[in-house]
C-alpha cells in the first residue's frame, strides 16, 4: 500500500459555487475516500418558522435557495394548502408551471456554466450565462425579481401574466432554445469536453437508488423517477415523461440536463396554449391544521416539505429534505476511486447547492 | 468526435459584438414590475399599521400618535408585502433599488 495523503477540498475553493468541505484522502494522485463535512452556512430557517406567522413564512421559504426559489416557495404553498384544504384556481397551477420551468432553465444553464468553468472552457461558461441573462429578464419583467421571484403565494399566485406577454415570452423562448441546443451541442459533442466527462464518476442504477440519489443524478443512472410525474400544479394536465439516461457518467448528468432544458421549453409552451382566462388566487381564511408531506421536483431533484400545523397561525415543525443533501451520499461513493483532478467536476455534477442543504 | 465547434460562436461573437452592459456608463433599464424600494405618498397615509404587521422582515415601524412612517432600508427584502395590504394605496414600489450603505440608516416619513 503506497503512502496516504488527506487533501483538504473546500469549503473555499476556486471552481466551488459552494462551502462544502471534503477531506479527501488520497494514494498517489487516486482518492480512496471522501468525507464531507457541512455546516458552513446553516441559518437556522426552519427554527424561524416558529417566529414567522405561517403566510409571512413563503417569503422565508423562497429564500432557502437562491436558485431554486421559486419551487422551494410553491412547494411550502402546497403543503400549507393541502393542510386547509385549499383549491388553486387552474390559472395560478398553469402560471406556477411556467415559473418552475423557467426556473429549471436558468438554474440549469447555470449548472451548464460553471461546469465549463471547472473544466475550464471559460468561453462556454460566458455563452451560458449569456443564455441565462435572457431568461432572468423574463423572470425579472413577469415576477419583479431575478432570483427571488416572489410570486408564490398560499392559495395561487400573486401575479398575472397577460396573454399578449405570454405569446411575447413564448416566442422569445422558442429562438432562445435554438441557442440552447446549440450551446448543448458543444457540451455533448466537443472532444474536450467528452474527455473530461465521458466516463467519469459512473453511477450504477442499482448504487443510485442504494443511495437515495435525486433528479438528474437519478435519471442519468437510469432510473425513470421524476416527481413532476404525480402531476402537480399542471404537470398532470401538460402531460410529462422524465428524461433518462443509461450511462450514469457525469456526461450523462450533462446530458440529461440540457435534454431537459428543451423539455422545459415545451412544456411552457404546452401551459401557454392550454391556459384559460381566470382568477389567479382565492382568499384564505383560517388555520391550517394536521400534517402533510408535500413533494415536488427542482432543477436539482426532488424536494420533501414536512408542515405540522395546531391550528395555530404559526406552524409547530417545518422540515425541508433538499435534493443537494441527499445528492451527498451518491455524491461520497462516485468519489470513491476517482483521480483528484476529477474531484471539482464530480462534485459539481450532483449540482450542488449547499445553502439549501443546510438551511 | 468534432472538433473546434466554438468557432461558428467566436465568429458570430465578434460580429454581435459585447453582450454585457456597460454600466454604470449606460444605466440599467429596469422593467415596469421591477421590485425596488418601497415608496410612500405620506399624505395620504392613515398610519393604521396594516404594513408595519404583514412585513414579513419587520422592517416598517408605524407610530401612530406622532404620525410618523420609518423604514430601515437594509432589512427591506423587496417583497411588496405591504404594497399589496395597504388599504389606501399610499405605498409603491419603485424600480430602482435603495442606495447602498455600509450603516443601517432609516428612512422617516412624518405627515
Ligand atoms: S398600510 Fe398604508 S395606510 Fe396603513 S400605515 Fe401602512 S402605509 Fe399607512
Ligand atoms: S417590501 Fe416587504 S420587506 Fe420591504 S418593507 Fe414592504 S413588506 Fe417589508
Amino acid at each position: 500500500m503506497s503512502k496516504r495523503t488527506i487533501v483538504p477540498f473546500g469549503p473555499q475553493h476556486p471552481v466551488l459555487p459552494e462551502p462544502i468541505h471534503l477531506d479527501l484522502v488520497l494514494e498517489d494522485e487516486k482518492v480512496v475516500e471522501a468525507i464531507p463535512s457541512i455546516g458552513f452556512v446553516h441559518r437556522g430557517l426552519e427554527k424561524l418558522v416558529e417566529k414567522r406567522d405561517f403566510i409571512d413564512f413563503t417569503y422565508v421559504a423562497e429564500r432557502i435557495c437562491g436558485i431554486c426559489s421559486f419551487i422551494h416557495g410553491l412547494t411550502y404553498c402546497m403543503a400549507v394548502e393541502e393542510l386547509m384544504k385549499i383549491e388553486v384556481p387552474e390559472r395560478a397551477q398553469y402560471l406556477r408551471t411556467i415559473w418552475s420551468e423557467l426556473s429549471r432553465i436558468h438554474s440549469h444553464l447555470l449548472w451548464l456554466g460553471l461546469t465549463a468553468d471547472a473544466f475550464g472552457f471559460e468561453n462556454l461558461f460566458m455563452q451560458s450565462w449569456r443564455l441565462r441573462e435572457y431568461i432572468l429578464d423574463i423572470i425579472e419583467e413577469t415576477t419583479g425579481g431575478r432570483v427571488i421571484f416572489g410570486s408564490a403565494k398560499i392559495g395561487g399566485v400573486r401575479r398575472d401574466i397577460t396573454p399578449e406577454k405570454l405569446d411575447e415570452i413564448l416566442k422569445k423562448i422558442r429562438s432562445y432554445q435554438k441557442e440552447m441546443l446549440e450551446i448543448g451541442s458543444y457540451f455533448l459533442e466537443d472532444s474536450t469536453v467528452k474527455h473530461r466527462l465521458q466516463g467519469i464518476g459512473i453511477l450504477s442504477k442499482e448504487d443510485a437508488q442504494a443511495l437515495g440519489a435525486v433528479g438528474p443524478m437519478l435519471r442519468a443512472s437510469g432510473v425513470s423517477m421524476d416527481i413532476r410525474m404525480m402531476g402537480y400544479a399542471a404537470y398532470g394536465k401538460v402531460g410529462f415523461a422524465p428524461v433518462v439516461e443509461t450511462a450514469g457518467d457525469s456526461y450523462a448528468r450533462c446530458k440529461v440536463r440540457i435534454r431537459e432544458l428543451d423539455q422545459s421549453v415545451d412544456i411552457i409552451e404546452k401551459c401557454v396554449q392550454q391556459m384559460k382566462e381566470g382568477p389567479v388566487e382565492i382568499k384564505v381564511t383560517g388555520f391550517p391544521n394536521g400534517e402533510f408531506f408535500a413533494r415536488s421536483e427542482q432543477p436539482r431533484g426532488e424536494v420533501i416539505y414536512y408542515a405540522k400545523a395546531n391550528g395555530t397561525k404559526f406552524l409547530q415543525r417545518m422540515r425541508v429534505r433538499t435534493p443537494t443533501f441527499a445528492n451527498i451520499t451518491p455524491l461520497l461513493s462516485v468519489l470513491k476511486g476517482c483521480q483528484l483532478a476529477d474531484v471539482p467536476i464530480l462534485v459539481l455534477t450532483i449540482d450542488p447547492c449547499i445553502s439549501c442543504a443546510e438551511r | 468526435m468534432k472538433f473546434l465547434l466554438m468557432v461558428k460562436s467566436v465568429v458570430k461573437n465578434l460580429v454581435r459584438g459585447p453582450v454585457t452592459e456597460r454600466y454604470p456608463f449606460v444605466p440599467k433599464k429596469f422593467f415596469k414590475g421591477t421590485r425596488g424600494q418601497v415608496l410612500i405618498e405620506i399624505k395620504k397615509c392613515i398610519f393604521c399599521g396594516l404594513c408595519q404587521r404583514k412585513c414579513p422582515s419587520q422592517a416598517i415601524v408605524v407610530t401612530k400618535d406622532k404620525k410618523n412612517w420609518e423604514i430601515d432600508r437594509l432589512r427591506c427584502v423587496s417583497c411588496a408585502a405591504c404594497v399589496d395590504v395597504c388599504p389606501v394605496k399610499c405605498l409603491a414600489m419603485d424600480t430602482k433599488y435603495a442606495p447602498c450603505s455600509d450603516k443601517r440608516y432609516k428612512d422617516a416619513f412624518n405627515a
